[in-house]
């Protein structure tokens, strides 16, 4: 791989401030709201079957963080790929993956993206180009890298998405990765879901340095801290790094503040922080209620158009669960496939 | 009184270089510091600077003489004033005899080529074809040379492995030949660049990933069993990591217990992963091309003493070996020695003395430990009824732990005494020279065991 013609092509600062939020034609609102409310319903309803007890192991929630991924969704094109850790129900509904296949994977079924085998944290599609679904913290960050190493060497122009939050920026290797992806400029988005807690430990008690935008100083990185509650701000922040990495500058930070309302995984005692600040942000923040608040202000659709999308939604999640429920489970001949390619 | 420049040693396991270049004179005044010679290693040229001064009063070894040993005599200084006409030269000096009260262990054997090239699961080699003596590290270096002119998509990333030329020169030339975009220098972040590398497999590439050795890979073993061996089964078969992961593994010589490690067993704990661990240069050669092939994910092992040694391989345009067959390297009657890697060495040697006194021993030389050749070792046990196993790793579930399970359990009935399984000791290496060749197995501990087994 090249490397850097000079270091002067590099930024003075590596702090840029977030554009103003876009803004949105009637159809990217609508979309927008679509597409977080599947998510969101989605996410109410694993958390259901998880406790009648028909998801089983580890089950991470996204509800609260639907912006991130829409607004990045929106910003990307075609052939970009994504990876995440193992929050990752959101990101894979917003690639576009089937909540059929979703859910039943959560369920453990044959129907399931991973053929039952992967479970609630590593789903992948081929096809949508989402590489996972990873559950060692951090782990997903070089995993990233290395798809925008193969992007580089391929001299195609798309766009690698590396998710990871607050908790896995203290991971060593995420700085193994930022160090080489600048080094080799390679197109790489970062983006740091910062919902303030890795698992039950608060940022300020984790990090000497809890503005993660800054967190690619060291390594030339420019960043920028984003409203990762408000779909617009992500899609413009969305746009200019996808902008910056895919002209050739490099690997790209964006520190999406954002909040999870749910706990860490389903069996979080909640002791970390109160009652009063969860509610503070759904009340204030949340990032549905603010794209429903603009749709129905600028008269982009009336209350009921949007009960009658609720409505679809409620139906296309209410079938997944139906069909993550009544699909077979895996063949028992299943566990002695895919370990090897040919074997 | 005079003072005899010796040839340098100038890496733990160097035993003889070439004296590329004298840059001084007899008659030269030198003092210390001054650079006086070159001396070529298989890995480096490096200068060769005097710890004294005095007059070059007598060069003993001529500028481009090859393979001189360690140690050997190669200029003599004078002091000032003294008659350098009459000094002695005597070559090549003898190394000074470990001062220990401790028994010390036969060092490791040094078998310059493998014998008879027995293949019995190999294809066929066509009539005709010329053998050609190569090293180790030339057939690792041409493997991977042929199979990237072969496929654009493969590419080598690691510690030192461009510009360098390769810390075992093992990558030696291939940035002059395929430029910096397929042969990456990478910084020393061995989590990082083995997550790259993953992740650049996962897309569709196919990397090679050397580790300057494999005790480094320890930083990075959650990439390697985590991402790349367990990502085709958790995506339920839609994507897998096509790469391989490969360096010296095992002891070199005398560079501690941090440095000196053998992960045979570690990954061949684990499934979605296929090892490899070869001896001799053609299965080096034929192993590597078919790992680099391999849709799968391949953790290849090699061994820093034996890059140096020659063997015969077949002068073949494309020398492919099927992994997952176990080599029998020579054919026994009384006993089976199953072995790997640089565990060979002390097999040969033992069968050799064995066979002197009269016990024919079958070698069966794994090549691959993960998919295991079970069958090949079965057939073996059933027709010698004894089972010695050789490898340098940590005795506590080892390769030849696992063996002796499987033949206990598939071939009970055929064993007429318990199998013994010889690994390195339950030690972290130690540096003493002396310390370190009783942590490792040795010739005498394979013949005591073969003739335990066999009741001579």
């Amino acid at each position: 791989m090249a490397s850097k013609p000079s270091a002067s092509a590099k930024p003075k600062s590596t702090v840029q401030k977030a554009p103003k939020p876009s803004s949105f034609s009637k159809e990217e609102e609508l979309k927008s709201y679509y597409d977080m409310l599947l998510i969101r319903r989605f996410e109410e309803k694993a958390g259901q079957l998880y406790g009648m007890g028909h998801i089983g192991g580890f089950c991470h929630l996204y509800i609260g963080q639907e912006a991130v991924v829409t607004g990045m969704q929106m910003a990307i094109k075609e052939g970009d790929q994504v990876i995440t850790g193992y929050r990752d129900h959101g990101h894979m509904l917003a690639c576009g993956m089937n909540p059929d296949g979703v859910m039943a994977e959560l369920t453990g079924r044959q129907d399931g993206y991973s053929k039952g085998k992967g479970g609630s944290m590593h789903m992948f599609s081929k096809e949508k180009h989402f590489y996972g679904g990873h559950g060692i913290v951090g782990g997903q960050v070089s995993l990233g890298t290395g798809l925008a190493f193969a992007n580089k060497y391929r001299g195609n122009d798309s766009v690698s998405l590396a998710y990871f939050g607050d908790g896995a920026s203290n991971q060593g290797q995420v700085y193994e990765s930022f160090n080489m992806a600048s080094l080799w400029d390679l197109p790489v988005i970062y983006i740091i879901e910062n919902n303030r807690y890795a698992m039950g430990t608060a940022v300020t008690r984790s990090s000497a340095l809890t503005e993660f935008s800054q967190r690619g100083a060291s390594f030339k990185i420019p960043g920028m801290s984003v409203d990762g509650m408000d779909v617009r701000a992500v899609k413009a922040a969305g746009d200019h790094a996808a902008k910056w990495t895919r002209g050739g500058k490099g690997p790209f930070i964006l520190e999406m503040e954002t909040y999870r309302y749910r706990g860490h995984s389903m069996s979080d005692p909640a002791k970390y922080r109160t009652k009063d600040e969860v509610q503070k942000m759904r009340a204030e923040q949340d990032p549905i209620e603010q794209v429903k608040q603009r749709i129905l202000e600028n008269k982009m659709a009336n209350e009921d158009e949007l009960k009658s999308m609720d409505k679809k939604i409620r139906e296309i999640v209410g079938k997944s669960a139906e069909f993550a429920q009544s699909a077979p489970l895996p063949d028992a001949s299943e566990l002695y496939t895919d370990i090897l390619v040919g074997a | 009184m005079a003072i005899e420049i010796l040839m340098p040693a100038l890496s733990p396991t160097m035993e003889e270089g070439n004296l590329a270049k004298w840059l001084v004179k007899e008659g030269d005044s030198v003092s210390a510091g001054d650079i006086i010679a070159e001396i070529e290693t298989d890995k480096a040229t490096m200068e060769v600077e005097a710890v004294d001064e005095g007059v070059v009063a007598k060069i003993a070894v001529e500028e481009g003489a090859q393979g001189v040993k360690v140690n050997a005599v190669i200029a003599v200084l004078a002091e000032e004033g003294e008659d350098a006409s009459s000094l002695d030269v005597t070559q090549p000096k003898a190394v000074e005899a470990p001062a220990s009260s401790e028994p010390v262990a036969e060092a490791p054997v040094q078998v310059s080529a493998a014998p008879a090239m027995e293949v019995a699961n190999d294809p066929d080699v066509p009539e005709g074809t010329a053998i050609v003596s190569m090293t180790v590290r030339d057939a690792l270096n041409s493997a991977m040379a042929e199979e990237m002119r072969r496929d654009e998509d493969v590419f080598i990333m690691g510690e030192e492995v461009a510009e360098y030329q390769g810390a075992y020169k093992i990558t030696q030339n291939l940035l002059q030949e395929f430029g910096k975009r397929r042969v990456v220098d990478t910084p020393i972040t061995e989590h990082g660049f083995a997550g790259i590398g993953v992740g650049a497999a996962m897309s569709g590439l196919k990397p090679i990933v050397e580790f300057m050795t494999w005790n480094f890979a320890m930083q990075a073993i959650d990439h390697i069993i985590n991402s790349a061996a367990k990502t085709l089964y958790m995506s339920g078969g839609q994507m897998g990591a096509p790469m391989v992961f490969r360096g010296p593994n095992g002891a070199a010589a005398r560079v501690g217990a941090q440095h000196s490690q053998c992960y045979a067993a570690w990954y061949s704990q684990i499934p979605g992963l296929k090892v490899i661990a070869p001896y001799s240069a053609s299965d080096a050669k034929g192993l590597l091309k078919a790992a680099i092939r391999d849709p799968n994910p391949v953790v290849f092992l090699e061994n820093e003493i034996l890059y140096g040694q020659s063997f015969d391989v077949p002068d073949m345009e494309d020398h492919v070996l099927p992994i997952g067959k176990a080599r029998i390297h020579k054919e026994g009657t009384d006993a089976t020695i199953v072995t790997f890697s640089i565990g060979m060495t002390y097999a040969i040697k033992a069968a050799e003395i064995l066979e002197a006194e009269g016990i024919s021993v079958e070698i069966i030389d794994l090549r691959t430990i993960r998919p295991l050749d079970m069958e090949t070792i079965l057939t073996s046990v059933k027709k010698t009824n004894r089972l010695v196993t050789v490898e340098e790793g940590f005795p506590q579930n080892s390769v030849g732990g696992h063996i002796a399970s499987q033949v206990m359990q598939q071939a009970f009935d055929y064993l007429d005494a318990p199998v013994i399984t010889i690994a390195g000791k339950d030690v972290p290496m130690p540096y003493a020279e002396n310390l370190e060749k009783l942590a490792l197995p040795n010739v005498d501990e394979v013949i005591q065991a073969v003739k335990s087994v066999t009741y001579k």
